[in-house]
């Protein structure tokens, strides 16, 4: 309890070893419910097919590559990835470029049609995907769209650019206004203060946006199962789908080829996120 | 030219309605991109969604072309009728229930236990960021693949969670093929995947607290529970209001956990308003205005829901 400790340290010093203790095992149960799931798909992956069908608790049993050999060789999964990645990128792209000047405006002006601009956003964020996906269905249907990467696209984007223009409110926000004051007082128009000034600011903000996007196109399932008809069209939410139909269920390949997408995703995220945060509070005290 | 529009509005009196114009243009015009791709993209299909859900259209008489053969639409318009028909419906109420029972547990446990987490993480310690790191996992992992996982871990016969229990002694659940243990499954699943969001976006709203708010009650003679309840809670409240909003709304539309985990079954007991919605547009006989009521159905009900919660945040003094 003591009041000279230095105020960077001021809980540390006073937590007791008991409570040390508990505050750790507390974590330590939570890390572990976690990270298990993940941790067992990785295991099981490398079990042969037979030791996965026995429900061994044996974390390791057999190992061996051959789900990763058969995932890779003898089904189209690097096709779907390759499908799944260029969806993403175009939606991301797109979602960022057209929501960044938005996010700017409803963060710093209050114009009229201000309200109903941030209900837009928020509405259409709200929009299940069991709203416009029979439109938006019909639609491709008629533009002969389906099974293309375009419909795809286009669908994602109802869902992508007002979530990307909300977030980059959220990001634009945490700039201080008195930054935009200094430019404006030198002589920079309202869209060279955004150009100039704050899109260089907020560039960490402009890559968790875009990387949103590509996680969100990434990971959807209603619109590529229901648009995307043929095999080789598939994105991988959906050609996992595959490997357990309702008839027979290929888990090694299943689990082989969740590892192939999620170390990666993973790794990525949590790059990103460092980014994020680093970023956000950075970003605003520099300048 | 437009160097001479610059010119002039550069040369308007600094103050007045004209400098007020020149402000709004700029805000209309950076803001106008979004409008045109919302009115395009999501108006256009929203009206036609709402023009659908007023006729019979179905797989069988809606106009399509194959080959080099136009086949033209049939359906008719038949009014209201497929909005009284889900209003009148006992599946309706049902999947209501369910609905909101899984949105409401599902959040309550996403931000109980992301704050649990965030608190306890937003201390001075030893092996944070490896805390940190390791429970952010369920986040990194795409959600379809999670849901596999899942699916795998919770296989009645295969799965490891049924191999534990009997290695314990217990007899295995159905956890997937139980209508209650099916429920139980898809929360846990999407509670997993849910957490570290909400952990991540709390821990940002503490550290934003200043840490004197917390030094000066302490002098003071506060509690911990009445610094939770008197510092954390207020300081966090920008944060809070933000993704319990969002948590609710993505947990309401959760698409994959469910149709990639127990695709709505045993018997429909785990399914939720918008996955019925699309096993009615995508499944056997596509009854497209069906579906398309049915979303207009759930749009009405999340219209209803932010109104509710913007209402309770303007009374707070927050609202927009």
């Amino acid at each position: 309890m003591s009041r000279a400790a230095p105020a960077g340290a001021w809980s540390r010093d006073r937590r007791s070893p008991g409570k040390s203790i508990a505050l750790h095992l507390t974590l330590i149960a939570a890390s572990i419910v976690s990270v298990f799931p993940v941790a067992w798909l990785v295991l099981t992956s490398l079990k042969p097919r037979t030791v996965i069908e026995t429900a061994s608790v044996a974390p390791i049993d057999h190992p061996t590559l051959a789900n990763y050999t058969q995932v890779l060789g003898e089904t189209r999964f690097l096709t779907w990835a390759a499908n799944s990645v260029v969806v993403s990128l175009i939606t991301a792209v797109l979602g960022v470029l057209l929501s960044a000047t938005t996010g700017y405006a409803v963060s710093r002006f209050r114009f009229p049609g201000f309200r109903t601009v941030m209900w837009m956003l928020l509405i259409t964020q709200m929009f299940p995907v069991a709203i416009l996906i029979v439109p938006i269905y019909n639609l491709m249907a008629g533009l002969g769209l389906i099974n293309q990467f375009p419909s795809l696209v286009i669908a994602y984007l109802t869902s992508t650019v007002p979530f990307c223009a909300w977030m980059m409110k959220g990001y634009f926000d945490t700039v201080p206004v008195t930054i935009d004051e200094a430019g404006r007082v030198d002589g920079l128009s309202p869209f060279g203060t955004f150009w100039r000034l704050i899109l260089p600011l907020a560039k960490p903000g402009l890559a968790v946006a875009a990387f949103y996007s590509f996680i969100t196109a990434w990971a959807e399932v209603a619109y590529a199962t229901a648009f995307m008809t043929g095999d080789d069209k598939y994105t991988l939410a959906v050609g996992l789908s595959q490997f357990v139909g309702q008839h027979k269920a290929e888990w090694g390949l299943l689990t082989a080829s969740s590892v192939l997408i999620a170390i990666p995703a993973a790794v990525v995220f949590l790059l990103v996120q460092r980014h994020l945060v680093t970023g956000l509070t950075a970003g605003a005290t520099k300048a | 030219m437009t160097a001479d529009v610059v010119a002039t509005r550069r040369a308007a009196p600094r103050s007045g309605a004209r400098r007020l114009l020149s402000r709004h243009w700029y805000a209309w015009a950076m803001t106008a991109p979004v409008v045109i791709v919302m009115l395009v993209l999501v108006g256009y299909p929203l009206v036609r969604g709402v023009y659908l859900s007023l006729t019979d259209a179905t797989e069988g008489n809606m106009g399509r072309t194959i080959g080099m053969n136009v086949i033209p639409s049939t359906y008719e318009f038949v009014g209201l009728k497929n909005y009284a028909d889900i209003l009148t419906s006992s599946e309706f109420l049902g999947r209501l229930a369910w609905t909101v029972v899984w949105t409401v547990v599902c959040v309550a446990l996403h931000v109980g236990i992301g704050l649990g987490l965030a608190m306890l993480l937003n201390r001075p310690m030893r092996l944070r960021s490896l805390y940190r790191i390791l429970l952010v996992l369920p986040w990194a992992v795409p959600a379809f693949v999670s849901a596999f996982i899942w699916r795998y871990l919770l296989n009645g016969e295969f799965g490891v969670v049924n191999a534990m229990l009997r290695a314990a002694g217990f007899a295995g659940i159905a956890w997937l093929d139980d209508p209650f243990w099916a429920k139980v499954s898809v929360i846990a699943c999407n509670v997993w995947l849910g957490v570290p969001f909400m952990m991540l976006a709390l821990l940002g709203g503490l550290q934003a607290i200043p840490r004197e708010l917390h030094e000066a009650a302490e002098v003071d003679g506060a509690t911990p529970w009445q610094r939770f309840r008197h510092i954390t809670l207020p300081g966090l409240r920008p944060v809070s209001n933000t993704v319990v909003l969002l948590g609710t709304i993505w947990t309401f539309n959760q698409f994959p956990v469910i149709f990639l985990l127990t695709k709505g079954g045993p018997g429909g007991a785990t399914e939720i308003l918008v996955t019925y919605a699309y096993r009615q547009a995508f499944e056997g006989i596509r009854n497209y205005s069906g579906s398309a009521a049915w979303g207009m159905v759930i749009l009405a009900l999340l219209v209803v829901m932010a109104t509710v919660y913007r209402r309770a945040l303007r009374q707070q003094g927050e609202a927009w």
